[in-house]
């Protein structure tokens, strides 16, 4: 069961928000959670704690397919963005990279900075005001956030076969 | 393919793209452009017949759906998903639903394929496809150019599509054939097939559009945007880098002369378009008129290099994305629009339709 802060965004937070062009050069992922959602929150990556969670709307991480904007994330700590939509690249570069999603319309149903709870095989959340259940993750994408990302499936695939 | 920063734009992204060039050398890439060689990616390809219909593609930039232009499944995948696709040879998709838009009608002058498909977008929304393949049909779309074509594909992934698709008709096999060696199939869709929407557009109707700031889907008709001066254009991109988006700039800018305030950046998007523009004269009508001619480059666009807006300025710009600080400074605007109001706009100094400049 993880548990966090929550932070929120609203709809169609794209990749040049969560991690702005200008910065992709750099491939330490530590200097780009530096700059994590800069346009919109300049403060986030300062105050963001290990642990945290973001709360989004509608279509999270349109935009570009850079994987800067799932590691940026990571970086900065965030267990898991929860938001009631999820664009496309963005889903899968999340979990590819072991950045876990959760689809479910919570934005309303909770405050900024208060703690809730995640239980990520399940998908339930547990919110001051009561639980909401999320839409499951599917087993395989699980896996992938278990074993640290695509990239290390991979390498376990190959080893497999030798 | 180096076009985001190229010309390397400072150590950091020189350092990167070393570690590319060294790994294509060592590999011997056959298909690594370099130099005068470059342009951008989704431009050269089609160009130089790298990408057929029947294609699977997958790409690690987002505007690599592109290719539905030419009838080949493209998407946009991150890095990690390329690196397993060339490693492994496969890939897991989930089969999209599809929506359907069939165009009819007269195109209006100057209208062109970036139109129609901020109309779309304007129209669905920016999440009004997402997951799902949009495809194009209808007389109309016939009758627009393999340019517009590739345009409209090129913008799908901003109403979060996964994909675009065109009918492969007489126009497009033209098109291909002398450009496409490898063998290709033409797929076309099912009599029966199932659609979970078809949207009619009569395109007699569609007028020049403009997505304000700061979504795609803020599209209007250039009509409706009054009073708004600029700083910068640019025409160019891979959404509007191509031959017909210089062609329209060239007769829009001849004889004229850019506001002084503004600065007019056009953008070949390949080496062959590039020298084509120059050959045909356009290089003289973009000077003449007081352009700035940039090598081919993704550049400004992603806020990259080239063309950085400063706090408050505001851009008319051919690219496909307008977001909060996209082209440069957070507090910057971008205006979408095609080459014809990109063009009118800079004579005006301000959002214009081409008649009040011509």
């Amino acid at each position: 069961m993880l548990s966090g802060r929550v932070w929120k965004f609203g709809d169609n937070i794209d990749t040049d928000i969560i991690i702005p062009a200008r910065y992709l050069a750099y491939t330490d992922p530590k200097v780009l959670g530096q700059h994590c959602m800069e346009p919109l929150a300049p403060d986030f990556a300062k105050t963001v704690r290990k642990g945290d969670i973001i709360v989004a709307g509608s279509n999270f991480g349109c935009g570009s397919s850079r994987e800067h904007a799932p590691i940026a994330i990571l970086a900065v700590g965030i267990s898991v963005v929860i938001a009631k939509s999820f664009a496309r690249i963005f889903y899968r570069n999340a979990f590819n990279k072991a950045l876990a999603l959760l689809e479910a319309d919570i934005c309303d149903a909770v405050n900024v900075g208060e703690t809730i709870e995640v239980d990520l095989t399940t998908g339930l959340i547990k919110t001051p005001r009561g639980e909401v259940q999320a839409k499951p993750i599917p087993s395989f994408m699980l896996e992938l956030i278990g074993e640290g990302g695509l990239i290390n499936h991979l390498k376990r695939q190959l080893e497999e076969r030798k | 393919m180096l076009d985001h920063f190229t010309p390397n734009k400072d150590i950091q992204s020189a350092e990167n793209c070393k570690i590319i060039r060294e790994f294509a050398r060592k590999h011997g890439i056959t298909h690594f452009y370099e130099g005068g060689a470059c342009g951008i990616e989704h431009a050269l390809l089609p160009e130089q017949g790298l990408v057929g219909p029947g294609d699977v593609v997958v790409g690690a930039d987002s505007h690599t759906c592109t290719y539905g232009a030419l009838g080949a499944f493209s998407t946009g995948v991150g890095s990690t998903d390329l690196t397993y696709a060339m490693v492994t040879g496969s890939l897991w998709f989930k089969v999209p639903e599809s929506v359907k838009f069939v165009c009819k009608g007269t195109w209006q002058q100057w209208v062109t394929g970036k139109d129609l498909i901020l109309y779309i977008i304007g129209m669905i929304g920016v999440e009004g496809a997402r997951y799902q393949a949009m495809e194009f049909d209808g007389q109309a779309i016939e009758e627009l150019s393999m340019d517009s074509r590739l345009t409209a594909a090129n913008m799908v992934i901003e109403a979060g599509a996964k994909n675009g698709i065109f009918r492969i008709d007489r126009k497009a096999l033209d098109y291909i054939s002398g450009r496409v060696q490898r063998p290709h199939k033409v797929f076309e869709s099912d009599p029966d097939a199932s659609y979970r929407k078809v949207t009619e557009i009569d395109v007699g109707s569609l007028g020049l559009q403009v997505a304000l700031p700061f979504l795609p889907s803020n599209a209007r008709n250039v009509e409706e945007v009054r009073d708004v001066a600029i700083d910068q254009v640019i025409i160019g991109s891979c959404t509007n880098g191509r031959l017909e988006d210089l062609e329209i700039a060239a007769s829009i800018l001849q004889g004229k002369k850019v506001a002084k305030h503004v600065r007019c950046i056009v953008i070949p998007a390949t080496p062959t378009i590039y020298r084509t523009a120059l050959d045909r004269g356009y290089f003289d009508t973009y000077l003449d008129a007081g352009c700035i001619i940039s090598p081919p480059t993704c550049g400004p666009c992603l806020g990259g290099h080239m063309g950085i807006l400063a706090r408050g300025e505001r851009a008319v710009s051919t690219t496909n994305r307008n977001f909060v600080g996209r082209m440069g400074h957070s507090e910057s605007e971008v205006y979408l629009a095609g080459a014809a109001v990109a063009a009118a706009s800079a004579i005006k100094g301000e959002i214009a339709h081409p008649r009040e400049v011509v």
